[in-house]
């Protein structure tokens, strides 16, 4: 194992490092950062056998498109339907392949989906903020924005070719538009009939939409009182009402604390499919009770352990693969 | 009014003490937050105070909405403000050109000269409220009636990372670039992003901060200082 150098040939806006996340210091006006999607990140780890929360990249709809210069090292890319073309050839969005000197891979916006993620066999060399590489947006601390022209190097690089092909995609997530919440916690400060126009909107996400939250756009929701409660926490996932009626639901790098009122929180396993929802594309949110949210987020933990395992597993090297398709032809009779 | 257990999605609670700012409920903010972070109720994962509230999160695998707010009652009754005295933090801050960008501003809306805005700024006893918005914004309650002025109409762009800043009753030091409402004073060379993960920021929420004035030279020393390190 060596280095591994990739040239950025070209990166988008909020092309981004990212680890797990910083979390527990929210208390500092420190949001946790980390991935839109955590269920795509983590499968783009667990594809290739590393540890969880290693440092990957977050890829937006601006893209990216990088050169192997030296080395050549096996990277996992997961999340959306982006469109991946790897030494002149497309291939699926959800896949292990392995880079070698001089070779292009480009991950540009596909048919759905809004974030993509690029894990390596290797650790990417990432600056760290308190600890942790995540990115936080607004400020650029931790490991930052991928920039054109920048070289990005990947240490202790390695191929593992028993990792190839496709990713098997998550089946246990929501499809639709339906984002489930939990009312609250300023749900007061709205009037009865503004708490039903929530319910009853099908919101469309606005181009407002980045790592701090995506604002929406429906009909307005009338406050009851004029606004001016003591600034109070946010959470990933908070839906705030502004001054004139609109709903923004703030996301990963979202400010701490806040004085507008949050009519409503996305329970934490929606946001990983609100996430992947574009400007133009709508949602309509479904209150449900917070014991019924605690029951989500366990069998979620659950599906997204089993799931993890199920991707870990090596599919073995060429040739174990060619000795399995063999026993398989034969025991079916197959003959060609 | 009661205290307020009020479910935040499937993983944390807001726990509202009072509808208003005031004094005593900051207090009993502060010392219900190291009554909840000495107890490490199971599952909690952060505990966030801010100005009439604090967020409690949880691991909702671990427990649930209705575990945690029982173990919060329970430490609430017994949480009471400490008599002893919270930590003392000194904050230097120069009020000279070029750094008292609204300074002149201040002083004629409060019908004062300089350099009793200055007085009245480093007589003032301060104390962390809460941090919030971005990373480092630490909230200091405790502006004199004096000086209180409201925030600009609008938003000026790019204030720089040292602003000490002022709007109605708080009081801040900038962290960061930013965009603000607020007025600003002076310029300080005092730290507060320390970028030690163990100790990331110079405030704890309850801290007692006062300021000293320091002389433009001081400044650009402490400030060349604090930077060849």
């Amino acid at each position: 194992m060596s280095d591994a150098t990739l040239a950025v040939h070209f990166a988008g806006a909020l092309v981004t490092l990212q680890d797990g996340g910083r979390l527990g210091h929210l208390r500092y006006g420190v949001a946790a950062s980390g991935p839109m999607d955590r269920v795509a990140f983590a499968a783009a780890n667990a594809a290739l056998g590393n540890v969880a929360n290693k440092t990957a990249i977050e890829v937006s709809l601006g893209g990216l498109i990088v050169e192997c210069k030296s080395g050549a090292l096996t990277l996992a890319i997961a999340g959306g339907d982006f469109m991946i073309e790897h030494a002149g050839a497309k291939t699926n969005g959800w896949t292990v392949l392995t880079l070698r000197e001089g070779e292009r891979l480009s991950v540009r916006v596909g048919s759905a989906g809004s974030w993509a993620y690029i894990a390596f066999a290797g650790d990417v060399v990432a600056k760290e903020w308190l600890g942790q590489t995540a990115t936080h947006s607004t400020t650029g601390f931790g490991g930052g924005a991928i920039q054109t022209g920048q070289q990005l190097v990947v240490e202790h690089a390695d191929i593992r070719e028993d990792r190839e092909g496709l990713i098997e995609q998550p089946d246990f997530l929501p499809g639709g538009v339906r984002i489930r919440v939990v009312m609250g916690p300023q749900d007061m400060w709205f009037r009865t009939e503004a708490i039903a126009v929530f319910k009853n909107t099908r919101y469309k996400l606005t181009n407002n939409y980045d790592r701090m939250g995506v604002r929406l756009e429906g009909e307005h929701l009338a406050l009851d009182a004029a606004l001016s409660i003591p600034s109070e926490p946010i959470v990933r996932g908070s839906v705030q009402v502004t001054g004139e009626g609109v709903p923004t639901v703030l996301l990963a790098d979202h400010h701490t604390t806040g004085g507008y009122p949050k009519i409503a929180t996305v329970i934490s396993t929606d946001i990983n499919v609100l996430v992947q929802k574009r400007s133009g594309q709508e949602i309509s949110f479904e209150a449900i009770p917070s014991e019924v949210a605690v029951k989500i987020a366990r069998q979620f933990a659950q599906d997204v352990a089993c799931y993890l395992a199920k991707v870990s597993i090596p599919r073995g090297n060429l040739q174990q693969r060619l000795m399995q398709q063999n026993l398989i032809s034969g025991a079916v009779g197959l003959d060609d | 009014m009661e205290t307020q257990y009020t479910p935040v999605a499937d993983h944390a609670l807001l726990v509202t003490l009072a509808e208003d700012i005031r004094d005593d409920v900051h207090a009993a903010i502060v010392a219900f937050d190291q009554a909840i972070i000495q107890a490490k109720p199971l599952g909690v994962i952060e505990v966030v105070p801010a100005l009439v509230n604090l967020l409690v999160s949880f691991d909702p695998v671990v427990t649930d909405h209705i575990q945690v707010e029982a173990a919060l009652r329970t430490l609430h009754a017994s949480a009471s403000p400490k008599a002893e005295q919270a930590t003392k933090r000194t904050v230097q801050v120069c009020y000279e050109k070029p750094f008292d960008l609204d300074l002149d501003a201040v002083a004629k809306a409060c019908n004062l000269s300089r350099d009793a805005v200055i007085k009245a700024h480093l007589d003032g006893d301060y104390k962390v409220l809460m941090y919030g918005f971005v990373p480092g914004y630490a909230y200091l309650g405790g502006v004199d009636a004096s000086i209180q002025v409201p925030r600009k109409l609008a938003a000026v762009r790019d204030i720089p990372a040292g602003c000490v800043m002022v709007a109605g009753t708080q009081c801040l030091v900038t962290t960061l670039k930013m965009p603000t409402g607020w007025s600003i004073i002076g310029r300080s060379p005092t730290h507060i992003l320390l970028n030690d993960p163990l100790r990331p920021f110079l405030f704890d929420v309850g801290d007692e901060v006062t300021f000293q004035r320091i002389s433009l030279d001081t400044y650009n020393e402490l400030y060349a200082a604090s930077n060849r390190e």
